[in-house]
């Protein structure tokens, strides 16, 4: 799994190792025994889905957060940054995925803005930016405008931004996010002129032709630490969506099916429009039975989120909604979580908790209107404390005690929480969107027996989730959302994830150029 | 982990001093020795003032329920000043023109008052929840149309006195004596004054115990997850702002219906402006809770009476320095509670990760 520690001097000065690195915020350890090597003067990708702990990985070897545990080497030696100044003076620079540049200066001004003192602001800075412009093929004139630039320029500008203040090695992040094929070809080919000049290059994306195209050495991340590398000369796509995604994880096996044939959730014709009028949902037409899971498979940003938020009355849509045969359609959110609906939200600091309240607390949140929290209008302390009790030793959520805010908490202890609160109360249909999502293993296991069992008893559940191998192992049946539209039904024993993935943008295994969709298969799952 | 109680009083005693030091600065910057300074601001005051300070502070603390209940779901009520001026004025009316009995024209003068403040509240709320309108831009523009409006009442229908014009003075009968603490010439704790108490405890219950409450409190921790528990918020928003604007129209009955008060009616010379303003700064020293704010009203009552024995002491400042010693309270207060708050937190983690090293095994690994 961990790279072997090689020595990191041997292909020159611009090498770094990282070794060990462990990052915990409050709540969640975004990063845990992260190695990577790094060799000087190639390109090295770093791929994972979303929420892998790319991200916290990067800041820290920007400088930008400081890691609990671990070292980071560069050139050979050992280096501890507490700022990005720290790190700019050792050679690093980085590409931020939002271009940070001022639209009302010029390509002169942005550059030299906060690094006046390299080669001042005037002259000799427009020759060092012309130098450094025709040596890579940037093809940029110092003066002019940055509003007056496209995107793939001022990307340009930034990496001149970073080469103007000596970066050796250049981090970017998801740089083809934002650019068209022909913008990421020519930024490609620029890449290969910094690396031909002995640059290194971290390149950060979940882009697998990309990806296979440009890199030299790929590490692949996921659920916070590095899972594997692999060779771009042999590696295949569906080998890297498999290590990012994880098939080999334990899946969470479905039993036989419950599924019975009532029908308990039903939207016919449910359509949701933003605020110019464009689709988000468009005519959706869903059942889901009791004791049946449906999973919801799709690219994110597609409209699930909007999907859950209709279906919760959070938003408003039109079409019909009928609950257990009852047309709900002009029930609030309170009334429809009084009528059995169960929510575990996909941001679950967003919009499941008080993070500042303490956890009994946040047992009454969303529940406020039900025993055991209240009798009459007043809210009953005793019966929700102990019913919070409850959910603790039900749930195993780890906690010195109930009075602890929730924002002390772990992700996973926080998750367990609102599973067990959402699961109180007899709910006849769970939302679940995403429920292990930044979770710990364990509580990612126990979750998944939770909705399994649950789900026995007689419990419809709507499954929403970025984790296929989630989707396929606990759903019965599953439906792929596409911009806004549920697109194919797939049985999940018998479905691949290349059949999902392939579903989920639109049947085309190649290129597409919307941005939100992603290249491929396994891919899908992972943006 | 930090006892609650320390961190309670650390906050506040750290802004205090903050505050000693730099009026200090002041007094010695304008001239003025600030050991005199102290020693007239420190003193014990008089009979008399006493009684100020307990009517002073029982406005303010009305004041500063009504801010804080907007205050707990982050609703930047600072109309305060305006509810009150409208809510005394038609009160004062209403309690001049004498048309119920007594007691029962005091009881329907206060409800009056009540309602006149909800109903000036509610238009900042309406505009807030129909059309988007921050409710910061549309109270502040309220309080100037308050004075306005009063002003334009009072001047059309008020009663002509001396070179003012001004509401029908109480008749006798709908006046109250208060609480002689003291000899008869120091005047009275207002009997009105009690309403704060009352107040105060209603409010918290009814933020504590009260599914309500709980709604209105989670609306302002996090608005998004009060929305998918079902909280209604525009109607939160609205309730909110007139259960604020309700006892903001309390906020200056007190003084109209006591007899020992300089006037019992409603003109610009009788009207205690300004109590709106001080309210929303106790409500933050206080931490919108009860007995915060409690406290708060009396340190900012006792520091405002205080300020007037100055020129009678000799010392050369002018009493108008109070209002940087209130003010350096509030800023410092603010950077105070959230530097004691991180402490907190970091506290609790602490001992989070203590209680579980101690009975757990294996911990979480996260995305």
């Amino acid at each position: 799994m961990a790279t072997a520690p090689q020595g990191s001097t041997a292909d020159g000065g611009n090498s770094v190792s990282v070794q060990g690195i462990t990052k915990r915020f409050p709540g969640v350890v975004a990063n845990h025994d992260v190695d990577i090597t790094i060799r000087g003067g190639t390109v090295h990708a770093l791929i994972g889905e979303n929420g892998a702990g790319k991200s916290t990985l990067m800041k820290i070897l920007y400088g930008v957060q400081k890691p609990d545990e671990g070292t980071i080497t560069v050139a050979g030696q050992q280096v501890s940054f507490s700022s990005p100044t720290d790190a700019i003076k050792v050679g690093i620079g980085m590409v931020f995925q939002h271009f940070m540049l001022a639209d009302n200066l010029t390509v002169l001004e942005n550059v030299v803005l906060g690094a006046e003192k390299l080669h001042g602001i005037g002259d000799k800075a427009r020759a060092e930016i012309v130098r450094i412009s025709d040596a890579y093929g940037f093809d940029l004139d110092p003066d002019d405008l940055v509003e007056r630039l496209g995107v793939g320029q001022r990307q340009r500008v930034e990496i001149l931004k970073v080469l103007f203040r000596g970066a050796k090695i250049i981090i970017l992040d998801e740089p083809t996010a934002v650019l068209v094929p022909q913008e990421v070809d020519a930024l490609f080919a620029n890449l290969r002129e910094l690396r031909a000049s002995g640059h290194t290059i971290l390149f950060i994306s979940h882009k697998l032709d990309e990806v296979l195209a440009i890199a030299d050495d790929i590490t692949v991340m996921r659920r916070g630490t590095t899972v594997g590398e692999a060779d771009p000369k042999t590696a295949t796509k569906l080998e890297l969506a498999e290590l990012m995604v994880g098939s080999e994880l334990p899946s969470p096996e479905t039993e036989e099916s419950t599924v019975t044939d009532v029908v308990l959730l039903e939207l016919s014709d449910v359509s949701l429009l933003d605020d110019r009028g464009r689709h988000l949902l468009r005519d959706i037409d869903l059942t889901i039975h009791k004791g049946e899971v449906l999973g919801i498979a799709g690219v994110e940003g597609n409209g699930q989120a909007e999907l859950v938020e209709t279906i919760m009355a959070m938003r408003k849509g039109t079409g019909t909604v009928r609950l257990a045969g009852n047309d709900i359609a002009k029930a609030n959110t309170r009334e429809r979580r009084e009528l059995g609906i169960g929510f575990v939200p996909e941001d679950r600091h967003r919009h499941g908790l008080l993070l500042d309240a303490p956890l009994w607390e946040n047992r009454v949140l969303g529940h406020q209107t039900r025993e055991p929290n209240i009798t009459g209008p007043l809210i009953n302390r005793r019966d929700a404390r102990k019913d919070t009790q409850r959910i603790i030793d039900a749930y195993d959520v780890r906690t010195p005690s109930m009075d602890t805010h929730a924002r002390a908490l772990s992700g996973g202890n926080q998750q367990k929480l609102i599973v067990g609160r959402e699961m109180s109360g007899d709910p006849v249909l769970l939302i679940a969107a995403h429920p292990t999502r930044g979770v710990d293993v364990g509580a990612q296991a126990a979750i998944w027996d939770h909705i399994k069992r649950a789900r026995r008893e007689g419990l419809a559940v709507l499954l929403i989730s970025a984790d296929l191998d989630e989707l396929i192992g606990l759903s019965d049946r599953i439906e792929v959302i596409l911009r806004g539209r549920l697109v194919g039904e797939f049985d999940p024993r018998t479905v691949t994830p290349q059949d999902l993935g392939s579903a989920m943008t639109g049947g085309q295994d190649a290129e597409t150029k919307d941005e939100t969709t992603s290249t491929s298969n396994g891919e899908g799952a992972a943006s | 982990m930090m006892p609650k109680l320390v961190s309670g009083v650390l906050a506040p005693v750290m802004a205090l001093l903050a505050a000693i030091v730099i009026t200090s600065g002041v007094v010695v910057f304008v001239g003025a020795s600030p050991v005199d300074f102290w020693e007239v601001m420190l003193s014990w005051p008089s009979n008399r003032n006493v009684l100020t300070v307990l009517n002073q502070a029982s406005m303010i603390f009305l004041s500063g329920t009504a801010a804080a209940i907007g205050f707990r779901m982050n609703l930047f009520n600072i109309g305060v000043e305006g509810q009150y001026r409208v809510a005394s004025y038609v009160a004062a009316v209403f309690a001049g023109g004498a048309f119920l009995p007594g007691a029962l024209n005091i009881v329907a003068s206060i409800v009056l008052a009540m309602l006149a403040g909800a109903a000036w509240a509610a238009i900042p709320a309406v505009l807030k929840v129909t059309r988007g309108v921050s409710e910061v831009i549309s109270t502040i523009m309220l309080n100037a149309i308050a004075v306005f409006l009063t002003g334009y009442l009072l001047s059309n229908y008020g009663e002509k006195a001396a070179d003012t014009r001004r509401t029908t003075p109480l008749e006798d009968s709908t006046m109250l004596g208060g609480f002689k603490l003291f000899e008869d010439k120091d005047g009275a704790v207002w009997t009105l004054s009690l309403l704060a108490v009352v107040v105060g405890f209603l409010f918290w219950f009814i933020i504590n115990r009260t599914r309500f409450g709980f709604d209105l409190r989670a609306t302002g921790m996090n608005e998004s997850a009060a929305v998918a528990s079902g909280v209604s918020v525009k109607r939160m928003v609205v309730t909110a702002m007139m259960l604020s604007g309700a006892v903001a129209g309390l906020i200056w009955l007190p003084n109209l219906f006591a007899e020992t008060a300089s006037g019992n009616y409603f003109s610009s010379s009788v009207f205690q402006s300004g109590l709106g303003f001080t309210g929303i700064a106790v409500a933050l020293l206080g931490r919108n809770n009860p007995v915060g704010i409690a406290l708060g009203s009396l340190l900012f009552a006792f520091l405002g009476v205080q300020s007037t024995q100055l020129e009678f002491a000799g010392v050369d400042v002018s009493n108008d320095v109070v209002l940087v010693t209130q003010g350096v309270i509030v800023l410092t207060i603010v950077i105070a509670y959230e530097v004691v708050g991180r402490w907190r937190a970091a506290a609790d983690q602490r001992a989070v990760r203590a209680a579980l090293d101690a009975n757990a095994n294996k911990q979480e690994v996260a995305a």
